[in-house]
């Protein structure tokens, strides 16, 4: 930290000037105004989110099982038996903690994405941890859920090392505001979270484009591993994806969210998970501030605010960007 | 209003407040701001010494009490071997040293401490018997000294106008060595004390008095004897007369230790056995006399405060007053600076701790068992513990760590990591849990980063809280408090960014 000269840091002057939005601000005027506490179990519970987004037609992951027990934990075998790949889940995780991605079967193995075997006793293991708290806020005791595994896109495959890409979007008021994609790198150990190493790859939120790429706050050009170059990068189904996002507003009454969104070959854009407390490093993926945008949305009549998510996505695209 | 012009409105006025009370304190009730102000305290050892035979002895000692004049601070007895008590005979407390057998020269020590009252009007309690015993001057034998004594105190009694006049010119011409009358009283009661023989002269004269000992406070005195002066009665009070001089009225500078005529010191199974005091003077902070000043007044700001209890208790507070200040830093270097850290308050708790076993011995030990237990929580993750149970003995391991530590210590001499119990074991056990889930989510990097927060956090707040003039303030003006609330609050809503930020975004594109 000695090393450190002045000029490494950015003045507040000017990062106000970029609209930049720091944690402090959004924690009082964004998480705390538009998040009303009591909704918050809606989405620290997967399986909650889950539950709310088929009730409202919106696309998630196809959810295999749910153990909450130690009991239900003994019916395992019955349960991942006829299963040749899926995903073990903490409901209450985060950032992606405690979640196992079995690729593959083998025998009486279960296959690791990056190729490691497991037992069924490993299984056990794992989710008598997840049971246990070990990855839940505060260490409560939690559930764990069986998903099926997402099968993403075939553009993102360049683009990614043994991690699944997701889209942050972020929310307000129900118009999506920055999106960004999240590859994982071998840095970041095949996870898609920022400060592990995985890049973020700002994203036009007009045509789902990408605009601008960062790993560890740095602008990058290629992906490390692959070294495929980010600027030919285009998200299909933008238009989906956004509305799907927008649609999430309604579903949990959060005024300010963060969507993690995958495109699945097969059913295309799902909900992974949602977030009442987004990142701010977003903002350094797109290579710009947060801050315009909200006001911008903050201001809009109620008349604006009482359209329904596609007619939101419509309005954003013509008026807004 | 918006709930952010409430915010500051509070802010302000807890501030304000608290500000008020302070400044109230300091300057209506005298509380220094400034903790290096000094007044003397006076410490006045008394040594009893005494030969004993192998018999059961029972030391008793008149204690120092109704000071009119000087306030005791503390005072602190020696005992060794003893039993000891205090008790209560006639409204006089004594200190009463006890033992089976003892043999040879034996000393008993006690020790008070003192400092004279500025400014006060030195009343001593009236409620004092004022009976007159007549003394033994019966006889042929003593008709002369009868006569010279009744001349004497006729002619005093002439020449005065009230009791007090009275008393001034009976001594000023018992005193004076031309007088003939005097000469002859001298001569009959050879053998007694200046002090004896004024007191008999004054029965006779019809005059309740009685002795006064105490000692004059004067530094770096040693191996005095306890000093003897008068109290005569006036019929409204008692007036303190010095049996020498004749001056009236009781000396600024002298300890009074025991009023009336019984006597100072009594060894029960032992001989040649004698009192001797020691005086020194002390510069202590003025803080202590204003407290017991405020004590006296009725202060509500004092009275309910926090020097209304024990001195014990207000040790503890001492610790707990400090914890608001290291609260706030926490909330400065959190959500203005940015510092990330292991659980919110740890660091506090972690600089208490520091405070108990200095700063670079409590680094230490806290970085041993943060790495021995991560070391061990390795492990323990293996077993597929349940995550209480996992918690239950990690504590447990701390708890292990920290005795190894104490013996190991001790054995090559370093008391100081003895101190080391302090350390908040449950919040260390829960770091560890963190840290080596952070571990193993997050890579030792973020490790590294949050160990490296919290021991800054901690060591800036262990700067602040050991700080002269902090540890002054929170104690002797807890009002500060308010300004410290009021300081929270406003840092509560507080959305401007973190130095932090500053940088994480140095690379944002203009």
């Amino acid at each position: 930290m000695l090393g450190f000269k002045f000029d490494s840091f950015m003045s507040p002057g000017k990062l106000k000037a970029l609209g930049v939005l720091g944690m402090n601000r959004r924690n009082i005027e964004f998480v705390t105004r538009h998040n009303p506490r009591h909704l918050y179990p809606l989405v620290d519970d997967k399986l909650n989110t889950k539950r709310a987004a088929q009730a409202a037609g919106v696309a998630v992951p196809q959810l295999l099982g749910v153990i909450e027990t130690q009991r239900q934990l003994s019916h395992l075998p019955e349960l991942v038996g006829p299963l040749q790949k899926f995903v073990i889940k903490p409901t209450r995780g985060s950032g992606g903690k405690g979640i196992l991605v079995i690729g593959d079967r083998d025998f009486n193995f279960y296959l690791k994405s990056n190729g490691s075997k497991l037992g069924l006793l490993d299984l056990h293991r794992h989710i008598n941890n997840v049971l246990s708290g070990l990855y839940s806020l505060g260490g409560k005791p939690d559930s764990a859920m069986l998903e099926a595994v997402i099968e993403y896109d075939d553009v993102f495959s360049d683009y990614t090392y043994e991690g699944v890409p997701d889209i942050r979007i972020i929310v307000f008021k129900g118009f999506p505001v920055m999106a960004m994609l999240r590859c994982a790198t071998h840095s970041s150990d095949g996870r898609a979270n920022l400060h592990q190493g995985a890049i973020g790859v700002g994203i036009d939120i007009r045509n789902g484009a990408s605009l601008y790429a960062v790993q560890y706050s740095r602008p990058i050009e290629v992906h490390p591993d692959t070294g495929k170059s980010f600027s030919q990068l285009q998200i299909p189904f933008w238009q989906q994806i956004l509305q799907l996002a927008a649609s999430c507003y309604e579903m949990t009454g959060l005024g300010y969210i963060g969507c993690d969104i995958v495109l699945d070959k097969r059913v295309g854009p799902v909900i992974l998970e949602l977030n009442a407390r987004p990142g701010l490093a977003i903002q350094l993926a797109s290579g710009k501030g947060l801050l315009k945008h909200l006001k911008q949305i903050d201001q809009l009549d109620e008349q604006t605010m009482a359209l329904s998510a596609a007619d939101r996505v419509d309005y954003l695209l013509q008026h807004l960007c | 209003m918006s709930s952010r012009a409430q915010v500051y409105l509070l802010g302000c006025v807890l501030i304000i407040l608290g500000i008020g009370l302070v400044t109230y304190k300091s300057t209506l009730l005298g509380m220094p701001i400034i903790p290096g102000e000094y007044q003397t305290v006076w410490t006045i050892e008394a040594k009893v010494e005494f030969q004993a035979s192998n018999d059961p002895l029972k030391v008793s000692l008149a204690l120092p009490k109704n000071q009119a004049n000087m306030q005791v601070l503390n005072e602190v007895f020696s005992s060794s071997g003893y039993g000891f008590t205090t008790e209560k005979i006639e409204g006089n407390e004594r200190a009463v040293w006890s033992k089976r057998r003892a043999n040879g020269k034996q000393s008993l020590y006690y020790k008070l401490d003192v400092y004279r009252l500025v400014g006060e009007v030195a009343h001593l309690p009236i409620n004092f018997s004022t009976q007159i015993k007549k003394p033994e001057w019966s006889g042929s034998r003593n008709a002369s000294l009868r006569e010279a004594a009744a001349s004497l105190i006729a002619q005093s009694w002439l020449a005065s106008a009230d009791t007090r006049t009275y008393v001034v010119q009976l001594l000023k011409s018992f005193n004076n060595p031309n007088n003939k009358d005097s000469r002859l009283i001298r001569s009959a009661l050879e053998g007694r004390s200046q002090v004896q023989m004024t007191l008999e002269l004054l029965a006779m004269a019809d005059v309740p008095a009685h002795l006064l000992r105490g000692i004059f406070l004067e530094d770096d005195r040693s191996r005095i004897a306890a000093e003897e002066l008068l109290e005569v009665y006036t019929g409204e009070r008692w007036l303190v007369v010095n049996p020498r001089t004749a001056e009236v009225g009781l000396p600024e500078n002298f300890l009074i230790w025991q009023r009336g005529d019984k006597s100072l010191l009594d060894v029960e199974g032992g001989t040649a056995s004698r009192v001797r005091f020691s005086v020194l003077a002390n510069d202590v902070p003025a803080r202590s006399v204003a407290l017991t000043q405020m004590g006296d007044e009725t202060a509500a700001l004092v009275d309910y405060s926090i020097y209304s209890l024990p001195i014990e208790q207000q040790s503890i507070f001492k610790s707990i007053l400090l914890m608001p200040v290291g609260a706030l830093l926490v909330i400065l270097l959190r959500v203005v600076v940015g510092i990330r850290t292991a659980g919110t308050f740890m660091p506090v708790l972690l600089a208490l701790a520091f405070i108990e076993t200095k700063l670079f011995n409590g680094v230490l030990i806290f970085l041993l068992i943060l790495v021995v237990g991560l070391w061990a929580r390795s492990y323990l993750s293996r077993l597929d513990l349940l995550l209480t149970a996992r918690i239950a003995a990690v504590v447990v391991l701390v708890v292990i760590i920290m005795s190894f530590l104490s013996i190991v210590s001790y054995r090559f001499g370093f008391e100081q990591a003895l101190t080391v119990t302090f350390f908040p074991m449950i919040i260390i056990a829960w770091t560890i849990e963190h840290m080596s889930i952070l571990w193993e989510d997050d890579g030792p990097v973020e490790v590294l980063i949050q160990t490296a927060g919290s021991l800054l956090v901690a060591i800036c707040c262990f700067v602040v809280m050991t700080n002269y003039f902090v540890e002054h303030w929170m104690f002797n003006f807890p009002e500060l408090l308010l300004v410290l609330l009021g300081i929270i609050i406003v840092l509560g809503s507080y959305t401007g960014y973190r130095v932090s930020e500053l940088l994480r975004f140095r690379h944002m594109p203009a």
